[in-house]
């Protein structure tokens, strides 16, 4: 660990008032700048891990609002995660962690294939009777919040059923790369649909490699860098087996991830120029807003759009998504207080942590029932498994939306 | 700590809101002062006003000192607690009470922030001018103690201008009153404004009662750049002189700039040695006029650019903007001292000059941005605190500094407060008798000396 990059932080507290645990608790422990004071102190030898330092460090959901707000350039979320991954490699996963950030997430076939009887149990009916009996009550509370968190899942996975190659239609503008996330191929595959449709009407050939592998995100969560190193190899060889203008992923924790291979692989120049060439949807949407305008129709929605972490404060995306909605005749926008704020997914967080999440959550949702929308519009797999169940409990009026769906639908509208 | 009085503390404020494990002391070991630290003993999260007293109560008999913090954001080490005793933090005691629209006055608890008030306030078409560049975070009650300023102080005056009334929780957990919502009252000796800035020597605030006006109808932000850092200074005088009075009239030199822009990205100058971000507000006729004469004086002192922002949005970015610039000269280096040195308006160009003078004699970098407009400016040094020789430089620039304000009939401090960081100024600026007369005060106060020890004397 850098310690130039702890002692940048001159504690001024601007970081404070972003922090969703800090809000949540006021404690300086459960702050930004707290936790860098206590990953210093550690450093510096003044503090060891054996009394309640890693309880308070692993507080931190890595949102990285405090970074979108620290003037002086510090990523204590990103710190706090690269201490935390140093450890862990160290020290071992505890058994949840382990089976679902190294043995499970980052491989796309194990992970398949481990949904199957998940989608039996759906189908079956089994999960309504588990459910009204409360059978879960007996397992293990993080198996209980998983089972309560997985929304209606698709038929196949999106991985399996995707053609590799989806011709633009009308002139070809150029040729992009898919990069599929993992749960968006298992749970949301409309979603990616809509995106890969997209970029289709936009004049793209969109190649989708069948063979790529996990971005590496869950790999840094657990705490194995060279797991990620070698997911990251894997991806760039692949992708740079075509020509491509552009790299585009609809996931925005994939898209953070993707973006950061050129720093992983130490400005590795393969590595650079495939970090160079990710986008976010949203990204390149908005390079073509005249000609999407001209083919929205209108939709009679009322629209707030949540914030990403991952979009919003590790890739500084805030004004393409508003633009795009902003665009459909008839959509109503309505911005929603810290629309920027987390909503407590945060990787594992809501099974680790799950009544500071729930609180994260509460206050996510109260701000979504205030800006009185119908539709609730975000870009990022994590938060929309957290708000849809968030909503399905406590604001059934809202639904859900990927921000392809909604564009998608507009366009498709009578 | 003894474990008896842990055990007794937590008694009081129940054993979640009490706080001793090794890493909560480290994290309350510090607040925004560079260069301090030094732990507490035990950090207390009271939730009412009643604990805060009986707090106070069981620490005056057991000889152990309290400190009061809001959010830690002070400068000058004043929440810190110097010889182990117990810091008590507010976070709790947040609630606005009242906004009483008849008679002009909103009415809290000290754990408020600062933002937060105005945004409550603002709802209701009433303001609350001081808007301290950390009013994001800052709390009431650290304000009250700090008697802030801001970027309205100009024509707003500071915090101490609209504190009405105090409920003060003394040393030996007695309740004072004093003040309230009358707006005239001769009742004895005035100690509202005697605790308002005591930086928590004197008495713990429970509940504030705090001025509102009605909050102006317009406002216009405007830029403007200065290729010489002296025809900025000039400006700021003569448009004080021209009988306009901005709101705000905030000073940024080229280091601030630079790294202002590097982070908020306004569309601020790299290539100018200075600019002044300036706002007049209240009737929309007048102030056209008002920003009419702005330009002008900017022009007649050789601006080389003059911006209007365009809309609500801009002006409120480049705000913003100017608030972050402390928090961003430290992305050139690691250790940022700022200096907090007032002198009359018509003295910021020599100001100006004696800090590029001091700068240059000593070999430090010093960027300065500050209340321009309040003779206040905020000459801030960029060190490493691993490089020892520069940080010993950079005092005596500051001392240095510190000596020219006072010959210009200024203080060493206009907001920042004393604490422990300009302890040894004080008598300097404010003579034995001063010293002897403060004294005197905290001993009618805090006989024993459990409040807040080893700060402002
Ligand atoms: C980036 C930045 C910008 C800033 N800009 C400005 C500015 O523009 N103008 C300005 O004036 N200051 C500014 N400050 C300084 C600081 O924010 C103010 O002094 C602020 O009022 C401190 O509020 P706080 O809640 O953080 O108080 P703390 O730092 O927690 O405490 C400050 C002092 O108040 C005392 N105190 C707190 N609560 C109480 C209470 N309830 N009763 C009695 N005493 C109490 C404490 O003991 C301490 O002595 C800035 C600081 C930063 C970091």
């Amino acid at each position: 660990m850098d310690y130039v990059k702890l002692i940048n932080c001159m504690r001024c507290g601007m970081c404070l008032p972003v922090c969703p645990t800090y809000k949540e608790t006021f404690l300086e422990t459960a702050s930004p700048r707290g936790r860098v004071a206590l990953v210093r102190k550690v450093q510096e030898g003044d503090l060891d891990q054996s009394g309640r330092l890693l309880e308070y460090l692993s507080l931190c959901l890595d949102c990285q609002a405090c970074a979108s707000a620290c003037p002086c350039g510090v990523n204590a979320g990103e710190l706090v995660a690269e201490f935390s991954c140093e450890r862990k490699e160290s020290a071992g996963l505890g058994f949840m962690e382990d089976l679902i950030l190294r043995k499970l997430v980052p491989h796309p076939d194990r992970l398949e294939s481990s949904l199957v009887p998940m989608r039996v149990y759906q189908k079956s009916g089994l999960q309504k009777l588990v459910r009204t009996l409360g059978v879960l009550k007996m397992f293990p509370k993080p198996l209980e919040r998983m089972e309560g968190l997985l929304p209606e899942l698709p038929s196949r996975p999106l991985r399996q059923e995707i053609q590799e190659v989806t011709s633009a239609q009308g002139t070809e503008r150029g040729t992009v790369g898919f990069f599929l996330g993992c749960v968006m191929s298992l749970i949301f595959s409309d979603a990616s649909r809509a995106t890969i449709q997209l970029l289709s009407y936009l004049g793209y050939k969109v190649i989708t490699p069948r063979n790529q592998v996990c971005c590496g995100a869950p790999n840094m969560l657990g705490g194995d860098l060279e797991g990620l190193r070698q997911d990251a190899r894997t991806n760039i060889d692949i992708f740079g087996g075509h020509t491509l203008d552009f790299i585009v992923t609809d996931c925005g924790g994939c898209g953070a991830e993707l973006k950061k291979y050129g720093h992983h692989l130490d400005g590795d120049p393969a590595a650079s120029a495939f970090s160079g060439k990710v986008r976010d949807i949203s990204q390149i949407l908005a390079l073509h807003s005249d000609e999407l305008k001209s083919r929205f129709r209108p939709l009679d929605l009322k629209v707030t759009y949540h914030d990403p972490c991952h979009i919003a404060h590790c890739q500084g995306i805030r004004k393409e998504p508003r633009d795009l909605l902003k665009l459909v005749p008839g959509l109503a926008y309505k911005e929603m207080a810290e629309a920027d704020a987390c909503c407590g997914s945060a990787g594992t967080y809501n099974i680790a942590k799950p009544e500071m999440s729930d609180r994260i959550l509460k206050r996510k949702l109260d701000n979504i029932a205030a800006s009185g929308c119908d539709v609730l519009v975000t870009s990022n797999p994590g938060c929309l498994l957290q708000l849809k169940k968030g909503l399905a409990e406590h604001l059934p009026g809202v639904r859900i939306m990927h921000l392809t769906e909604v564009l998608l639908r507009s366009i498709n509208a009578a | 700590m003894e474990q008896s009085l842990i055990k007794d503390l937590q008694n009081i404020v129940g054993q979640q809101y009490t706080l001793t494990d090794r890493e909560s002391l480290a994290v309350y070991g510090y607040d925004s002062t560079p260069e301090l630290e030094s732990l507490p003993g035990a950090v207390l999260l009271p939730g009412t006003a009643e604990e805060v007293s009986r707090i106070m109560r069981l620490c005056h008999a057991a000889g152990i000192s309290v400190t009061p913090r809001g959010s830690g954001t002070n400068l000058s080490g004043g929440s810190l607690s110097v010889n182990r005793g117990v810091v008590v933090q507010t976070s709790r005691l947040n609630r606005l009470l009242e906004i009483d629209e008849e008679n002009l006055t909103a009415t809290m608890e000290p754990g408020l922030i600062t933002s937060a008030l105005h945004r409550e306030v603002e709802a209701r078409g009433l303001f609350y001018p001081p808007d301290p560049g950390s009013m994001n975070i800052s709390t009431m009650g650290g304000n009250v103690a700090e008697n802030s300023g801001g970027l309205r102080g100009l024509k707003y005056g500071v915090t101490a201008d609209y504190v009405m009334g105090l409920e003060t929780i003394l040393a030996d957990g007695e309740l004072l009153r004093t003040g309230g919502k009358v707006v005239k009252d001769v009742a004895g000796y005035s100690l509202n404004p005697l605790l308002v800035s005591s930086e928590g020597t004197l008495g713990f605030f429970t509940g504030i009662t705090v001025k509102l006006i009605p909050k102006p109808q317009g406002k216009i932000t405007m830029l403007a750049h200065f290729p010489v850092l002296q025809d900025a200074a000039l400006a700021v005088s003569a448009i004080i002189a021209a009988k306009v009075i901005p709101a705000t009239l905030e000073f940024l030199d080229k280091v601030t700039i630079k790294c202002v822009e590097e982070y908020a990205r306004v569309g601020l100058p790299l290539d100018v040695d200075a600019v002044l971000l300036i706002e007049v507000d209240g009737h929309p006729a007048v102030i056209a006029e008002e920003a009419a004469a702005v330009a002008e004086i900017c022009t007649k002192h050789r601006c080389s650019f003059f911006q209007t922002a365009k809309d609500a949005d801009e002006a409120l970015k480049l705000a913003a903007a100017r608030r972050t610039a402390l928090s961003a000269l430290a992305r050139l280096k690691p250790t940022t001292i700022l200096e907090d040195a007032t002198v009359p308006r018509s003295c910021i160009a020599a100001m100006l000059k004696v800090i590029q003078d001091s700068a240059r004699k000593h070999n430090v970098t010093i960027g300065t941005f500050g209340h321009a407009g309040d003779g206040n400016l905020h000459p801030t040094c960029l060190t490493d605190e691993r490089d020892q020789d520069e940080i010993k430089r950079a005092h005596t620039a500051f001392a240095e500094i510190f000596d020219a304000a006072i010959a210009m009939g200024g203080t060493i401090t206009g907001e920042h407060g004393v604490g422990i960081a300009k302890k040894k100024y004080l008598p300097k600026l404010v003579g034995e008798s001063g010293i002897r007369v403060m004294r005197g005060i905290k001993q009618a106060f805090d006989p024993k000396g459990i409040l807040n020890p080893g700060k402002v004397f």
